[in-house]
């Protein structure tokens, strides 16, 4: 895995992972771009980047121990211990099955022994942890039915050969996509609460030193990552310290007024963004380690709580982005 | 050991290609099959070592072959689930070959950029969760003709270089030269060698810094491009038994690499938006004009001349003028970059037990029934235990709906709209302006729709295609904003046009449906004649054709008053007719959606 702190620039993309990271009920990151740019790089290193979490080894669910439904029989056992483990990244890579999804029959129980039973999928395997989809936009169509369902109940129900089954599936959607491939549904964009236009950069020095560092992770990528792990460190610890906080950030009315307002001026449909917009300045500020949500906070996160949310024109030439831009100079 | 890189630009590809398939990941090769072609897959063939895996794709593969899966044969066979190994991951360590690659669906070109990514594929299908290694090298064969009609765009850009057909009859004549012969001479053994020397092969700072210079000079924005030209000024340095890269290797990598992802020559001002109208296409001169203007961060001479004499011709015709020019006599063939997901082959099974608006796959549906067999029978009520059935009874299938699936395709069709506008003079200014506008309008409605749409303009003499069939509606609008009036009006060559245009649409499965906006008076014939009368003939027999096609037409009339020439022939092309003062957008897209066959 190639370490986050690692990425040259990009600070727009890395500042909605790291929000993400921070706030969970914010929705997820999408990452629409040019190529070549390091979207897949940023979402695969953000797993290094989460702080473990509580559950019981060996659950397929990665089940809280202190307040889920205990479908496995591992978190109902009346010892059972529990430990620190990693978050899951999970990938759904393209081509996936829908049993592979949602879970099905585990077929080999079922052809050696003749056996029912749930072999839990990749909704299962991304509870309390993160699913991305890269090349989002050329996921099928009955697969996205499938993830906006779960996404918005939290909770996967599997009803097929005859096994009836119930788990829970709290996932925070990331995505990645090129918009030269279509365009995404707009149901599933909705979904995500924070969306980065990512640029190529024309800068030569960064450029040499993505390279540069590319190669030297190539090469020798223990190394590398070594190198980099303090800095890694530092990022973590600024997320913990930014999830401990983000209850106690002050938001005054002002602030609040002011989302309302901007919102508005953008037609943005339904709360949905306004909440966004106000729940990512939080998280911001929390991880730049301020004591209150400052307008700079709003500013700088409203392009990426907002433009996937503005109503479409798709006759107007300039990006969702540069709409917001004009938007946040008019009324700041 | 050879220590001079090969003339041929083709061969060199070939050669580096051969070294470090995985690195870079791969060369798309341009041109007809044929045997020119053959001469460069022998040379590569010839230059990998024997344990390399050659592995060819078939362009209708489908995902269980690429990624691999369950063996439904061996795993009812055996009772155990056999896992069959995807083409991607029998390919490890070597090269995986697409046949037809400008026609491999989006779907598939995507698996494959992701294996050249991660150095892997992931399978989750079937009910197995799967990681396999596979280090691949690809090479595509594009046998695509126009510009438009080539790999797709995440894949090709993970491949180092192309190769196209002029590079490749430059290297047969190499080849048949005697001093070509004995240059050419790298062996085996040297990209062998090469191979082990890789590793320690060094690229200066200095090297790198040239190199995104030169990408930045000439418009390439990706840096991957830039990853994979340092990757091959690697490779090509190891061959030569170098231990750091340098001008020679960096110009070479240059060349191969960055040349063809040019978009803009250096000397042209490094401007966001390109010229807007007209732009003559900057002719390969060097020292003809260079303007030192943009000097400030232009990398090495000889790196940009390297680079500059590598650019494919009308490349930068094409970009200059960002949009595609068709001459409308051409064939017809599909003219959409071959990246649809409606092409007329099914593209796929999904479960549904939805048979009224569906159609049942039988293969899909046995395969996924299968596996359960043992399962099930054991289930049935009234089964003797022991899971066999009673032995003069022959072996029923236990079907249950959750089995069932249905083709894909069948789910929805997609309409292209083709807008074809009247631009002459008999359209006045302020009237071709009104009919922009009611475009534009219908525009939005086709965006609503998901729908693609092309424009086509007739004037003059000819009719052009402005805009291929595209779901970029900014495109479309830009491409209507600039469009000129004037001139005389050659409707019958309009309605050839868009005939053409829309079989091409047909063919690829999505349904076309022709707006025509026009006053309904031709002057100018099928032959570029001047003359109503025979003009006039032409159009109306060009009308009848399209009727016959049976496609959906509209038929916009834009004279001031509602006139009998445009109802007549709307009436010849079995169109609906709309009066330009009342047809709204509300109207039309009724019309256009409406299921007339």
């Amino acid at each position: 895995m190639f370490p986050f702190s690692a990425i040259v620039a990009q600070d727009e993309m890395k500042r909605a992972l790291m929000i993400a990271a921070v706030d969970r009920s914010i929705g997820g990151v999408l990452l629409f771009g040019d190529r070549g740019t390091g979207k897949s790089t940023a979402i695969r290193a953000l797993a290094s980047l989460l702080p473990k979490m509580r559950a019981v080894p060996g659950c397929p669910y990665n089940a809280d121990p202190e307040c889920e439904l205990h479908e496995c029989g591992f978190c109902s056992a009346p010892k059972r211990k529990t430990r620190l483990m990693p978050v899951p990244v999970v990938d759904l890579p393209l081509g996936v099955t829908e049993d592979r999804v949602v879970g099905a029959l585990d077929i080999e129980k079922a052809l050696v022994h003749g056996q029912k039973s749930f072999d839990p999928g990749l909704l299962a395997r991304a509870n309390r942890g993160f699913l991305y989809i890269d090349e989002v936009n050329l996921l099928e169509d009955h697969i996205v039915d499938l993830l906006l369902d779960v996404a918005a109940s939290g909770e996967n129900l599997v009803e097929r050969e005859g096994l009836s089954v119930r788990h829970p599936a709290r996932f925070v959607l990331v995505g990645s996509g090129n918009p030269e491939e279509g365009e995404l549904r707009p149901q599933l964009l909705d979904r995500f609460g924070l969306a980065v236009d990512v640029k190529t950069s024309a800068d030569v020095k960064g450029r040499v030193e993505v390279i540069k560092r590319r190669d030297a992770y190539e090469r020798n990528d223990e190394a590398f990552r070594k190198k980099w792990s303090r800095a890694d460190g530092t990022l973590r610890r600024k997320i913990v310290k930014a999830r401990e906080r983000l209850e106690e950030i002050e938001l005054g009315d002002e602030l609040l007024e002011k989302a309302a307002v901007l919102c508005m001026a953008l037609g943005t449909d339904g709360s949905r963004g306004e909440l966004t917009l106000i729940r990512a300045a939080r998280a911001y500020a929390a991880l730049s380690g301020a004591e209150a949500v400052a307008l700079e906070h709003l500013r700088d996160v409203a392009p990426m709580a907002l433009s996937h949310r503005l109503r479409r024109n798709p006759l107007d030439d300039s990006s969702a982005s540069a709409r917001v831009q004009r938007v946040l100079e008019q009324e700041f | 050991m050879p220590r001079k890189i090969p003339e041929s630009d083709a061969l060199t590809a070939a050669l580096l290609f051969a070294v470090n398939p995985a690195g870079l990941g791969g060369v798309v090769l341009r041109s007809l099959s044929g045997p020119d072609r053959d001469a460069w897959v022998a040379e590569l063939r010839r230059l990998l070592p024997d344990s390399a895996p050659f592995v060819k794709v078939p362009v209708n593969v489908g995902f269980d072959r690429l990624l691999g899966g369950l063996d439904f044969a061996a795993t009812v066979g055996s009772g155990k689930p056999v896992f069959s190994t995807g083409l991607i991951e029998s390919a490890d360590d070597g090269v995986l070959c697409l046949a037809m690659a400008e026609r491999i669906d989006d779907g598939a070109a995507t698996i494959v950029a992701q294996a050249l990514d991660t150095g892997s594929v992931r399978v989750e299908r079937d009910g197995l969760a799967e990681k396999r290694a596979s280090r691949i090298g690809v090479l595509a064969f594009d046998e695509g003709i126009e510009a438009e009609e080539t790999v797709n765009a995440a894949l090709r850009e993970r491949l180092a270089m192309y190769v196209t057909a002029d590079m490749l009859s430059e290297m047969c004549h190499e080849i048949r030269s005697a001093t070509g012969r004995r240059r050419a001479a790298f062996s085996r053994n040297d990209v062998c060698a090469a191979r082990v020397r890789l590793d320690d092969v060094t690229v200066p700072e200095g090297v790198l810094v040239l190199l995104v210079q030169t990408a930045l000079a000439f418009g390439v924005s990706s840096v991957r491009a830039e990853l994979l030209a340092a990757e091959a000024a690697r490779t090509a340095a190891a061959l030569l038994g170098k231990s750091e890269v340098g001008d020679e290797e960096a110009a070479l990598a240059a060349r191969l690499v960055l040349a063809p992802r040019a978009t803009r020559l250096p000397a042209e001002t490094p401007e966001e938006s390109p010229p807007s109208d007209d732009a003559t296409p900057p002719d390969d001169a060097p020292g003809d004009d260079e303007s030192p203007s943009s000097a400030t961060s232009l990398p090495d001479e000889m790196i940009v001349e390297a680079v500059r004499a590598a650019v494919p011709e009308g490349l930068l015709e094409r970009l200059a003028g960002d949009r595609v020019e068709r001459q409308a006599a051409s064939s017809g063939r599909s003219n959409e970059k071959t990246k649809s997901r409606w092409r007329g082959r099914p593209v796929g099974v999904r479960p549904s037990s939805d048979l009224t608006t569906s159609r049942l796959n039988l293969l899909a549906t046995l395969k996924a029934a299968a596996p359960w067999q043992t399962l099930r029978r054991r289930e049935e009520p009234g089964h003797a235990a022991g899971g066999q059935p009673a032995d003069n009874e022959a072996p029923r299938l236990l079907l249950r709906r959750e089995d069932l699936h249905v083709n894909r395709y069948q789910d929805s069709v997609e309409t292209s709209t083709i807008f074809v506008v009247d631009a002459s003079g008999s359209q006045a200014a302020q009237r071709l302006a009104e009919v922009k506008g009611a475009i534009e309008l219908l525009l939005n409605d086709c965006y609503v729709r998901r729908d693609q749409v092309a424009l086509i303009a007739f004037r003059g003499d000819a009719a052009e295609t402005l805009l291929p069939p595209t779901r970029a509606l900014a495109r479309a609008k830009r491409s209507l904003a600039a469009l000129p009036g004037g001139g005389a009006t050659p409707l019958a060559n309009g309605l050839d046009a868009a005939r053409e245009l829309a079989v091409g649409v047909a063919r690829q499965g999505r349904i076309p449906v022709i707006v025509l906006l026009t006053d309904g008076r031709a002057n100018i014939d099928r032959n570029g004649e001047q003359g109503a009368e025979r003009a006039g003939a032409d159009a109306l027999s060009a009308a009848k054709v399209l009727r016959a096609e049976g496609f959906r037409t509209l038929l916009v009339d834009t004279s001031r008053r509602p006139r009998a020439s445009a109802k007549e022939l709307g009436a010849a092309m079995g169109a609906r007719y709309a009066p330009l003062p009342f047809a709204d957008a509300a109207s039309i897209s009724a019309t256009v959606q409406s299921k007339v066959a």
